[in-house]
Formats: C-alpha cells, structure tokens, sequence
C-alpha cells in the first residue's frame, strides 16, 4: 500500500489531458471495484445463511456489507472530487453515480431493517432476504441507466474496445498493484471481523 | 417441499386468500382509504401549485409517478402488517402453506393499485393539462406498472411486517428496488404524453414485463424464508 501510495504520486501523471488530478484514480477504482466484490460476497453469504441456517454466514453478510458500504462512501467521495476537477460538477447523475447512489441506499436500508430486528435469527433471514432480493434489481439497472442520461465516463479507461490494454506500462503496473492491494487489504479487514465475531460467539457461549 | 396434491390447489387456495383478504378489506376499508386519500391529497397539491402553467411532458409524467409510488406506499404495507397485528399470522400460517399465501397477498395488492389507478388517472388528466393520444398503450404501460409496484413490494411488505419500525422501513426498503421500474414507468410516459404511441415505448414494455417476471420469481422463492420467521 505504501509502495502504491509512494509510486502514484512520484510517477508522471497517468493522464495527460487531466494533470495531476487524474492521480486518483489508482485509488478510485480499486475502491468501486471493492464495493462491487463486497456487494456479491454479501449476496453469496446471505444465499449460503439460508439454505444452512448457521449464523456465521449471516455474520459474514454482515460485515461484507459494512466493510462495501466503507469503500462505496470511499469510491463516492474520491469519484466526486475526481468529477468536479474534469467534468465541472461535483455530481452529474451520470449512470454510474446513479447505480453507486442506488447502492448506497440499498446497503442504507439494509442496515436499517437490521437495527429494527430484535431477535438474531429473524434479523440473519430477513436481511439475508433483503440482500439478495436488492442484487436481482443490479442487472435492470444496468440496462436501465445507460439508456436514460449518456454516460460521462469513460469506457476505454482500462482496455479499449479490442481488449488491449491502454494504459502505458508504469501506469499499469502501479493501477494493477493497487487493485490487488485494495482487494488484500479488503479480505484483510473481512477476516479480522469475522475472526473477531467468531471469538464473541464462543465468548457469549462460554458464559451460558 | 409442496406435494403434487397442495400444487394442485395452489391456485385455489390463493384465491381463498385473496378472497379473504377482499372481503376484510371491504369491512374496514382501511388501505383502499389510505391509498385513495393519499393520492387524492398529494395530486391536490401538484394541482394548485401548477395553476394553469403547461409543462413540458418530462416533468408530467415525473409528478404522476411520484403522485403515484407515494399513494402506493401509503397502503401497500397492511396486507402483512394487518395479519402481525390482530394475531391472525398463526392461523394463516397453520392454514395455508407460503406459496399461496404470498400469491393471494400479491393479488391483493395487484387489485389496491388497480383501484389506485383507475380513480387516480383520470383525476390527474382532469387537474392538470396532460394529454395522451394511445390511450390503448398508456393502459397497457400502467398496467404493467401496477405489476411491477405489486411484485416488488409484496415480499418487502412480509418483510417490514416482522420488523419494529413498520410504516417508516417500508418506503425505505421498497425505493432502491423501485428505481429501475420508477425510472422506466416515467420514461414511457413521458413518451406518452408526447404524442406516442405503442411503437415508441415497445422497449420500456418488454423491460417492464421483464422487471415484473423476475421480481415475482425472486419473490415465490424468497417469500418461504420470511414467512417461516
């Protein structure tokens, strides 16, 4: 991560056009990559909580929904300071910030309905539910959005439409680093939860 | 898992509930009451602040879908609710199994929105100076809508009904599913009031067809999961 950090900044700005700024995205996308990884882990969990009933998927659920909503806030912030500085406006309703302000409010209500259950089990299935009733709306939004307000981000970023890659070998080297730091330190944070909501289970055991 | 003999009757049996819940409804009036004053109410309120000013077909169809989702929400959540508060849930749990319980509840609910909008709409071209000329389309987008409302809330309904905060979760809950189909139903109209006619919103037809086919598969698989709780 230091070493991502200390390259992004060292390194001739990825962007000719954008300058310095377009710095941030070696950090905005991992992070809107990290929502969606978390979004689906969630999703997955939750199926898995319900067709065993034990409650450390629900927990997992859990957390990969804490720890998407974290980098979800994280992708919002950095992509509306990335959008004031090249495209004029800190928000344009540009699908793509239209899906992540969907996302948002989805995981929102998911925590909501959590903080209004009481008893564990019927909190774990009904928000269990809830989460993978939201993900089916994913792919109508996709189709919905692009349709209604053109897109203002661009679709050649990573590889162009013939698949080759586009952006120059520094570049990619630190991008792809990134991506893979962000992802270990995401499972890094996911497992240092779930041990710990593990230990709490065997602690409450213990003391019945 | 269901046997041949209780698949057999499943579409009695949701008829029953559905009759059930019908024949509550008339006794208290309660959601159609909510749902139509509701309605009443807010395009009351677009109507006055509109005065005789003519707006452009976006922001037309953009009030009478708000108009509409907010009257939606006002009753859609009592089918459940209602079962949670006078104590029946157990004996409809004892009496029918999930599947037809949750399609008994969504004709219920199908049969709400359909008095919404068939007191509602005209209202609205009455108040304000919206025009459609297919009229044969216009029904079918609205019908398809009122599918699209009934699938996705239903399950979200059962939901809210097992949680403390009711009437607040249920709005919150719904609007993220709701915003494809929302989205859809006011770019179809607004193609509407512009002159269109079946042609022009053949695309939005088939997405909200297919909007409403997934979210009631979703929900017939999810629903046993919450009414086991």
């Amino acid at each position: 991560m230091t070493g991502v950090i200390i390259f992004s900044y060292s390194t001739p700005p990825p962007q000719k056009i954008i300058g310095e700024a377009s710095r941030i995205f070696y950090f905005h996308i991992p992070q809107a990559w990290i929502c969606v990884i978390a979004f689906t882990m969630s999703m997955i969990y939750s199926i898995r909580y319900l067709k065993t009933r034990n409650i450390v998927f629900d927990d997992r659920a859990y957390e990969a929904a804490r720890l998407g909503f974290l980098f979800c806030i994280l992708a919002t912030i950095t992509g509306s300071i990335f959008a004031k500085i090249t495209w004029g406006s800190f928000w344009n309703w540009d699908p793509r910030e239209t899906s992540i302000f969907i996302l948002l409010l989805i995981y929102g209500a998911y925590f909501a309905l959590r903080g209004a259950i009481e008893v564990e089990e019927k909190r774990a299935a009904l928000a269990s539910v809830y989460a993978i009733f939201a993900f089916i709306t994913v792919p109508f939004l996709i189709f919905v959005l692009p349709r209604i307000v053109p897109s203002l981000h661009p679709a050649d970023s990573v590889v162009d439409s013939n698949l080759k890659f586009t952006m120059g070998a520094t570049v990619r080297m630190i991008f792809f680093t990134s991506l893979a730091v962000f992802t270990a330190i995401f499972f890094w944070i996911f497992n240092l939860a779930r041990r710990l909501h593990h230990i709490n289970r065997l602690m409450l055991e213990s003391e019945d | 898992m269901t046997s041949p003999k209780t698949n057999a009757g499943l579409i009695s049996k949701s008829f029953a509930v559905f009759a059930k819940d019908i024949r509550l409804e008339l006794r208290s009036r309660y959601a159609l009451n909510a749902i139509l004053m509701f309605g009443i109410t807010t395009l009351a309120v677009v109507s006055f602040s509109l005065g005789q000013s003519n707006l452009p077909p976006h922001l037309m169809a953009a009030l009478f879908w708000v108009v509409m989702f907010f009257s939606a929400v006002a009753g859609l959540a009592q089918v459940f609710i209602r079962e949670e508060e006078t104590g029946t849930i157990l004996a409809l749990k004892l009496a029918a199994a999930a599947e037809p319980v949750y399609l008994g509840k969504l004709l219920f609910n199908f049969f709400l929105l359909t008095v919404m909008v068939t007191v509602i709409t005209p209202l609205f071209f009455i108040f304000t100076d919206a025009q459609v000329v297919g009229i044969a389309a216009f029904s079918a987008v609205l019908i398809l809508g009122v599918i699209g409302l009934c699938s996705a809330t239903t399950l979200v309904a059962a939901i809210i009904a097992k949680a403390s905060v009711k009437g607040a979760l249920f709005a919150v809950l719904s609007f993220p599913i709701l915003v494809p189909l929302l989205l859809t139903l006011v770019q179809a109209t607004q193609k509407l009031f512009d002159n269109g006619a079946f042609d022009a919103v053949m695309t939005e037809m088939q997405f909200l067809l297919a909007y409403a086919v997934v979210m009631t598969t979703g929900s017939i698989l999810l629903f046993k999961y919450v009414w086991q709780e």
